[in-house]
């Protein structure tokens, strides 16, 4: 695909897929939302977008799509927000659940609390929204810590595997940062 | 927390909304119902003491759940908890907030405490969902400080007409927002009893500055599918669950239609998994006026 775009696909079985569109646009990129695993097979990189993460678990298990997507994001750039990141992580907890576990970290969720906990906060110099976020209680191996927030890693990253426990897409200018990155990381090995 | 903003901000508030987008939020009376929905895919619950069909059967005067019943519902699930309080009733709201529910419903579905004023939703930290039947019913919650809106339809029916005519509305009058010429949305403004900068702001993105949601007699997986058709961003189903037949599978093939309702393939394998018959559906002709929740609130 030397002289085409990449394609970021936002997995879109549940959660805020939309927002991602102009970010990724911006940043160089094609925006797919995606639903199935023949639609997965044709995307460069995925986003696993915020939204709530059992259910997210779930609708992956009732559309047989684990092993699909298992083979997928082992051979793609994945980056996972919030719900997304739980389901990238190594170990869940509170309460633990099934994860992907393809970024080596320990994730609790809704580590801030509830909803009426949900704040803004200044990451890198810019303003994101933390919704019912998980908190990263541990990072593992070579994973890289990019940011942290109140002495918590909040954007990790190994190899072309990203998590991000704060949303990007809902508040800043595009592309943000965040998704420039991604696509450029898709693009490098694409 | 030094770099931490005040959380009363509408972003904070509408991001939670955006989070629950293309799922189903269900009506339960129990932490066992609560359980069953969680298990089933819902993206969050609706606590109540009675489900919609009931309180229309009940009578009388219908207000907030008492604390218990949210309470041990928030503390089955781990997925977000919302509760209804009245129309205007900003007390009940507030032991709402103090409970830490992490969505507030002013509901038509209880019986108004107020019937001049709404709450005013910008002086709480919990986000709010309003119902409304046109665009100028939603820009007014909004003006309020709503973060969510959803159609009222005419909840506790299984009866999904009057969902789909508020639906169809509010694209109308959007649509209509954006095509008219500038000089006429002032009057336009006046038309719909809508806060001309929120009409200018719906103008401008060609959408409702907050998600919208569908409610209101959702009874079956092509009813779910209908409505995100139709343009909902994610669905409420009140009675429609447990009042069906075989709760836990109409609860899993409501959210299966909701996830792919663009695919009838995947809407008609849902609508043969529903293991039993959906609720009796009520007539909207056959329910006397004062029982007509969705003319409730302006």
């Amino acid at each position: 695909m030397s002289n085409e775009i990449p394609v970021i696909g936002v997995l879109a079985l549940q959660g805020a897929v939309q927002p991602h569109k102009a970010h990724i646009e911006a940043a160089g990129a094609e925006f797919r939302a995606v639903k199935t695993l023949a639609q997965c097979e044709e995307v460069d990189g995925f986003i696993l977008p915020g939204g709530e993460s059992t259910t997210q678990l779930k609708l992956i298990n009732r559309f047989e799509m684990w092993d699909g997507l298992a083979e997928q994001f082992a051979k793609k750039p994945v980056w996972g927000i919030c719900a997304g990141s739980i389901l990238l992580a190594e170990k869940v907890t509170n309460p633990e659940q099934k994860s992907f576990g393809i970024l080596p970290v320990t994730i609790q969720r809704n580590g801030y609390g509830r909803q009426i906990d949900s704040h803004y906060a200044v990451i890198e110099g810019y303003n994101v929204s933390f919704i019912r976020a998980p908190i990263i209680t541990g990072v593992y191996g070579d994973a890289e810590i990019i940011a942290e927030h109140d002495g918590t890693p909040v954007w990790v990253k190994k190899g072309s595997k990203m998590a991000t426990t704060f949303h990007p897409e809902l508040t800043m200018d595009t592309p943000s940062p965040m998704h420039q990155r991604f696509v450029d990381l898709v693009s490098e090995r694409a | 927390m030094s770099d931490k903003q005040p959380n009363n901000i509408l972003n904070i508030k509408t991001g939670l909304a955006e989070m629950l987008k293309g799922g189903v939020i269900m009506d339960v009376v129990t932490a066992e119902q609560a359980k069953i929905a969680e298990d089933a895919g819902a993206v969050a619950i609706m606590a109540l003491e009675r489900v919609p069909s009931d309180i229309r059967k009940a009578g009388g005067v219908a207000r907030m759940s008492p604390p218990d019943v949210i309470e041990d519902v928030m503390k089955t699930v781990s997925i977000p908890v919302m509760a209804k309080c009245r129309i205007g009733h900003f007390a009940e709201a507030k032991i709402l907030q103090e409970i830490g529910v992490d969505y507030i419903d002013e509901s038509e579905v209880l019986t108004p405490a107020d019937e001049e004023h709404h709450v005013n939703k910008h002086n709480f930290k919990v986000p709010f969902v309003c119902g409304s039947r046109n665009l100028g019913e939603a820009l007014r919650r909004i003006g309020e400080g709503a973060a969510l809106m959803r159609t009222k339809g005419e909840p506790g029916t299984g009866n999904i007409v009057e969902a789909v005519r508020h639906m169809r509305r509010i694209n109308a009058e959007i649509k209509k927002a954006c095509s008219i010429d500038e000089t006429e949305l002032m009057s336009f403004a006046r038309d719909l009893g809508a806060p001309y900068e929120l009409l200018l702001l719906v103008r401008k993105e060609g959408k409702l500055p907050v998600p919208n949601f569908c409610a209101g007699g959702i009874a079956t997986p092509a009813d779910a599918a209908l409505c995100m058709q139709l343009g909902a961003e994610s669905i409420f189903v009140g009675s429609g669950i447990f009042k069906s037949d075989n709760p836990e599978m109409f609860a899993k093939a409501i959210v299966k239609a909701a996830a792919h309702y663009n695919d009838p393939a995947i809407v008609l394998e849902a609508s043969k998994e529903l293991g039993g018959v959906a609720m009796r559906g009520t007539e909207i002709s056959e329910i006397e006026e004062p029982m007509l929740m969705a003319n409730r609130g302006w």
